[in-house]
């Protein structure tokens, strides 16, 4: 027996819906950990190569006459031996140099010169707007080229579902609390760009299977999609196995300044799978099927 | 029937694809430029003036030869300089340097100066046009330093104050020159000669330049990355790129047999063939933009994997091999072209919208969707085709099929 997805469907808007209402929640509460990026101030990253604890590097920052915010110091990297300081502040070049045969003498094993960005507020300000720009552009640029492939309502379909990735990959991200840069946003538009992808793959077979089948009823609708779903299961599934072969090898191998980057792209996958066929489907089942209840119910006419 | 000719062509050209990413790939991976997070180095971009007056093209284009010049001095090899909208610069600087010192370098104002035999200041770099240049005299030929200044007059009464006197030039409080005035200059016009050698003619005319900065710059936001570091996150985003390709192929063999194969030599010149637009076209890889080819292999294998689920489709109907793998290959083209020109618009939009690591990450998706649709469609297919044609295999198995003879019946 076949698992029913469609007949299902409120089930998974119900799972969504709780997921982002949590996520929106989370975001209001405590907002995103914003990197300099996209705050003022300065950044640096520094790879100590060793376990650390962040009394040692707030101490080797406030020696040089550099004080850190309480909740400035974040562990990041593949085994946390790296760390991200942010400060409130802009960082002197003069204070950079102090900084580096510091931090050398306290962690003999770290990379030194450390990564370090200092970027002033108007800068952060016109990122963090271009970022959301280019996701709202680039929505409506899919928009309209999935409605005049296929139709309107597989376009908004599909634009909720990619909106739903993008919207879990943030909220987690603040729910950790990790460190959201300008990486995370390439992370967040690739999902967007995987998301749309793996989503139209799907729609395709049903545009297919619709052109054979004469939909009377929204059981026929159901069952029609239903089928689609499952003739493409096997490529959705391995499709996104293949690339998050690829996500977590570099989320584990690939060094510790993508660490973030790559944690944002498996959530993303993983969640992007799952609503191109838990959600963009049954949501265009649910606004194809409304259309199919407002025709009157002929009797048929043997 | 096996039909030799079709087996040689495609055993011909999966040879040929071997022997050329073996022989040259190497050489061509050796010239991609590396951003600076890969390599070391840092990226700063500057508001020229306060912000708020304005500024002519050619007030820009005397800031970026002053800076230009400055770069000149620090050694730094193919520095990148930029004007951006609303008199910003923007440079990179990659390799290894001392940062520090480099940046107080480019951003440090007025530091030449004109000194009166006494140490009294007379000009500082605002009163220099900054094209002072080396030229050989039109007298002896002997190298000379050529430099104009902006106002004359002023130029002139010096001249005139402290003829045969030496008057010397300090950059950032080295004298780097101290010429005698043998008369007065009234044109605003002078050389300075001999100089010793043409090297230290263009020498002295670059540091000229370098302090004529017209006008005060202020850093709005730097970067900068150790060369170690930048080495280290190379070598492993190279290392976890090398086994996520071991693991897809070995995937891709596992669950589509031969034709999975097929997509393995495929993504092999994927690979290959993204090396060398990279290096042809001198794009600039970065980290981001490095996660983005590896995210793109994964992509590149969706386009086979479509096929192939189309071509099982097609053999579970009970058509033959040969009609299975047409149909397949026919009624997946649509989808893996629709599927892709999504994510190409994305990449665009983040091409338009981005800077700096979101703009590379872009470049390398959208190279990789260009490349996936050559390599593991167009290419792919036509091996398959040919190896499906030449009849070797006529067991639907090797296809991922139930294992009879199709089409046999």
């Amino acid at each position: 027996m076949r698992f029913a997805i469609i007949q299902r469907r409120k089930w998974f808007f119900l799972l969504s819906g709780s997921i982002t209402l949590a996520g929106l929640i989370v975001m209001l509460l405590f907002g995103l950990n914003l990197g300099t990026d996209f705050k003022s101030g300065s950044q640096v990253e520094i790879v100590l190569n060793q376990p650390y604890n962040s009394a040692a590097v707030r101490n080797v920052f406030t020696k040089v006459g550099l004080p850190i915010g309480p909740t400035g110091i974040t562990a990041a990297g593949t085994n946390n031996t790296m760390a991200v300081v942010r400060l409130s502040y802009p960082i002197t070049n003069l204070q950079e140099g102090k900084l580096n045969t510091a931090i050398k003498a306290a962690f003999p094993k770290s990379l030194v010169p450390p990564g370090y960005s200092t970027v002033d507020p108007i800068i952060a300000q016109e990122q963090s707007q271009t970022a959301v720009w280019a996701v709202l552009v680039a929505s409506l640029f899919i928009v309209i080229y999935v409605a005049i492939r296929f139709e309107f309502r597989f376009a908004l379909a599909g634009i909720v579902a990619l909106l739903h990735d993008a919207f879990i990959v943030i909220s987690v991200f603040a729910l950790l609390r990790i460190v959201v840069d300008l990486p995370f946003i390439a992370a967040v538009l690739t999902i967007v760009g995987y998301s749309i992808n793996d989503t139209i793959v799907i729609f395709d077979r049903i545009r297919e299977n619709l052109k054979n089948a004469k939909i009377k009823t929204l059981p026929d609708l159901e069952t029609l999609v239903d089928n689609s779903l499952w003739q493409t299961m096997a490529r959705s599934i391995n499709t996104v196995l293949t690339v998050l072969f690829a996500a977590t090898t570099l989320y584990f191998f690939g060094g510790d300044p993508i660490h973030n980057f790559c944690f944002a792209l498996l959530v993303g996958l993983v969640s992007g799978a799952y609503s191109s066929i838990f959600i963009a489907s049954p949501i265009w089942v649910a606004w194809r099927g409304r259309s199919l209840a407002k025709q009157p119910k002929r009797p048929v006419q043997a | 029937m096996v039909k030799w000719g079709r087996l040689t062509t495609f055993f011909i050209i999966v040879v040929m694809i071997f022997a050329v990413v073996l022989s040259t790939s190497r050489t061509l991976y050796t010239k991609i430029p590396l951003g600076l997070d890969l390599q070391g180095g840092f990226s700063v971009l500057y508001q020229v003036g306060n912000g708020k007056q304005s500024l002519t093209t050619s007030d820009m284009t005397a800031t970026v030869a002053a800076l230009q010049s400055r770069i000149n001095t620090l050694g730094v090899s193919e520095p990148s300089i930029a004007v951006q909208n609303g008199g910003r610069i923007s440079i990179s600087l990659a390799g290894k340097f001392n940062q520090v010192a480099a940046r107080q370098f480019l951003s440090s104002q007025a530091n030449l100066e004109f000194k009166s035999p006494t140490g009294q200041v007379l000009m500082t770099g605002k009163d220099v046009v900054s094209n002072a240049h080396y030229q050989s005299s039109t007298t002896t030929g002997q190298p000379e330093v050529a430099i104009s200044f902006k106002n004359p007059a002023l130029f002139a009464s010096i001249t005139t104050k402290y003829v045969n006197q030496r008057i010397s030039i300090w950059f950032d409080n080295k004298m780097i020159s101290d010429p005698n005035i043998q008369t007065p200059i009234t044109g605003g016009n002078a050389t300075i000669s001999p100089m010793s050698s043409v090297q230290s003619a263009m020498q002295l005319a670059n540091l000229i330049n370098a302090g004529a900065l017209p006008f005060p710059i202020h850093q709005l936001s730097s970067n900068s990355v150790g060369p170690t570091l930048g080495q280290s996150a190379l070598h492993a985003t190279l290392f976890a790129g090398a086994i996520a390709v071991a693991i897809i192929f070995i995937f891709m063999i596992v669950m589509y047999r031969l034709p999975g194969l097929i997509a393995d030599i495929a993504l092999l010149a994927y690979s290959y063939v993204l090396i060398a637009v990279f290096a042809g076209l001198q794009v600039t890889l970065t980290l981001t933009g490095l996660a983005a080819l590896v995210l793109g292999i994964g992509m590149a294998v969706d386009a086979n994997i479509i096929t192939y689920e189309r071509i099982k489709d097609e053999l579970r109907n009970g058509k033959s091999l040969q009609s299975s793998v047409i149909a397949g290959q026919r009624k997946a083209l649509r989808t893996i072209l629709d599927s892709n020109m999504t994510t190409l618009i994305a990449g665009i939009v983040m091409y338009g919208y981005g800077t700096g690591d979101v703009r590379g990450f872009a470049v390398a998706l959208i190279a990789s969707i260009i490349v996936s649709l050559m390599t593991a469609v167009f290419l792919s297919r036509t091996i398959l085709l040919l190896f499906t044609k030449s009849n070797v295999v006529r067991n639907t198995w090797y296809f991922g099929g139930k294992g009879k003879v199709a089409g046999a019946r």
